[in-house]
């Protein structure tokens, strides 16, 4: 089946498309955007038979009301959230067929803070640099979503999976973001690794889509002579003037002048993604060669 | 040139001066052109290291690139582009005063070098160029404008940049051009990608009689492809 619009009743406080992310223009200044929470986008769009790069719906605390002018399969992923189809409870994480006109309602996460949701045949906006993704440092791509927009509906190209399990992390009570050390971490005191190590940090409400903030301990810098622009990514810890570190995701800038202590590999960024503002957080810093 | 790790299958290669990381860009590039570079996601100057993001064995590259053979820059490899500027920017006059010169000896030197883009970033299409000597360089503004007008072409440390859209920035101003640094239409995006030689042309504030630009280019810009 294709075409179809889907129609955005209740934006939510901040509901944007994202995929898979926009490579290849790192070096003109474009960030990577795309879905904070990947291993939820890939579970939702396998769900309902899309392809992974497939664009799904990235929620933020209180989810999103929606629905499609053609019959559609859809799944809500990433934060657990109450689901609805025309006020009827529905599965969570699990595909639900939606009839033409029928409203989908996700509510407010009860854990983490970012639903995927869905929908089959995908959102079939215009890609912008090969990417449907929202980039909200940079403004490429669409929109954030507001209430009554209208999106297209791609064709449908699989069926949606039935799985008897569906493997997914309980966002944790307290994040625990391995790091491993460098480029820069020797621009910082010996103090400052310790405390990297050991100290109790927790989740600025200032955090966004381009970085995870932190309250906590200040890291000392052990040359204070200023840092070039150099290049960065997902995923990078950088330690601005203040001392407190901010862990960078999916719309962090491409360049910095501030010193990158470590970098939490990509497989730490999901959880990253899930983190409520007041959230715990200790840092594991790993130290190679 | 030291190799610092990022992850785990990136590598920061970090240099002595911004000329040994040009250099090195340029070779990068002239490798993956010729298709012997291993793979790698995004290749990102900065102002003196080359960020390689997701690079398909990490390990592997990282011996191989203490034994490259790095060519010295010359003066001619990259692209060439004439940028028209009016030199009408709200802070000239104070950078002739950081200069000690005139405003019009402002404009002179500053159209008289070659500059050079040595990294992107900041916002899509935003160019850090560098050409001017150290006696030339300077501060940021102390207070940072909270919109600066698309086209805005502004000085700051080492640096020239032009403002691709209307932005919040901190760099002196001092003049404009209509050239469309980011277009979306056009492929590539960017006008300015890291490598590119830039000569800055003034151009008095009253526009000249439209001449109908070259298929896919913008009027005013003048392209002198040289290998790289």
């Amino acid at each position: 089946m294709s075409g179809g619009k889907l129609e955005i009743v209740r934006a939510g406080a901040l509901t944007t498309i994202q995929d898979l992310g926009r490579f290849g223009h790192a070096h003109v200044g474009v960030p990577r955007s795309g879905a904070l929470d990947q291993p939820a986008h890939r579970l939702a769009n396998r769900l309902v038979g899309n392809p992974t790069d497939a664009a799904t719906l990235e929620t933020t605390l209180t989810g999103v009301s929606l629905r499609a002018t053609r019959p559609v399969t859809v799944v809500v992923t990433g934060a657990p959230a109450p689901v609805r189809v025309d006020g009827r409870p529905a599965a969570w994480a699990c595909p639900v067929d939606l009839p033409a006109g029928a409203v989908l309602d996700v509510g407010a996460a009860t854990t983490g803070l970012r639903s995927y949701v869905a929908i089959s045949g995908g959102i079939a906006v215009e890609p912008v640099l090969g990417s449907r993704s929202t980039d909200l440092l940079s403004g490429l791509g669409p929109a954030r979503l507001g209430d009554g927009d209208t999106l297209p509906l791609g064709t449908v190209v699989g069926r949606p999976v039935h799985a008897d399990t569906v493997h997914w992390h309980q966002p944790p009570r307290e994040l625990v973001l391995p790091v491993l050390l460098g480029p820069r971490d020797d621009w910082f005191a010996a103090a400052a690794v310790r405390t990297l190590a050991t100290a109790r940090f927790s989740v600025s409400a200032h955090s966004n889509r381009i970085a995870l903030r932190m309250e906590g301990p200040t890291l000392e810098r052990a040359v204070h002579r200023e840092l070039p622009s150099e290049g960065t990514l997902p995923g990078a810890v950088q330690v601005p003037t203040d001392g407190k570190p901010v862990v960078f995701l999916a719309d962090c800038p491409t360049t910095g002048g501030y010193p990158v202590i470590g970098v939490v590999p990509e497989h730490g960024l999901a959880a990253a993604a899930q983190a409520v503002p007041g959230l715990p957080v200790r840092f594991a810093p790993i130290r190679r060669r | 040139m030291r190799l610092l790790p990022v992850g785990d299958d990136s590598l920061l290669v970090d240099l002595d001066s911004p000329e040994e990381a040009q250099a090195l860009h340029a070779e990068l590039l002239r490798r993956r052109g010729a298709g012997t570079l291993t793979p790698i996601a995004e290749i990102v100057p900065g102002d003196r290291t080359i960020l390689l993001r997701s690079i398909s064995g990490v390990d592997a590259l990282r011996t191989e690139l203490g034994r490259w053979h790095v060519p010295a820059l010359t003066a001619d490899s990259g692209p060439l582009l004439e940028i028209p500027v009016v030199y009408d920017g709200a802070d000239l006059r104070d950078v002739a005063a950081l200069w000690g010169v005139t405003e019009d000896e402002v404009v002179r030197r500053h159209s008289s070098v070659e500059h050079r883009v040595a990294f992107c970033g900041f916002a899509p299409g935003f160019a850090y160029m560098t050409g001017l000597e150290e006696a030339y360089h300077v501060p940021r503004r102390s207070a940072p404008r909270t919109s600066v007008p698309a086209g805005s072409v502004a000085l700051a440390g080492a640096y020239t940049g032009i403002y691709p859209r209307p932005s919040p920035g901190g760099w002196q101003l001092i003049g404009t051009t209509d050239v469309p640094l980011w277009d979306m239409e056009r492929e590539p995006a960017a006008l300015l990608t890291p490598g590119t030689r830039v000569r800055f042309v003034p151009r008095d504030p009253d526009p000249a009689p439209a001449t109908a630009p070259a298929p896919g280019q913008p009027a005013g810009v003048t392209t002198e492809r040289t290998r790289t």
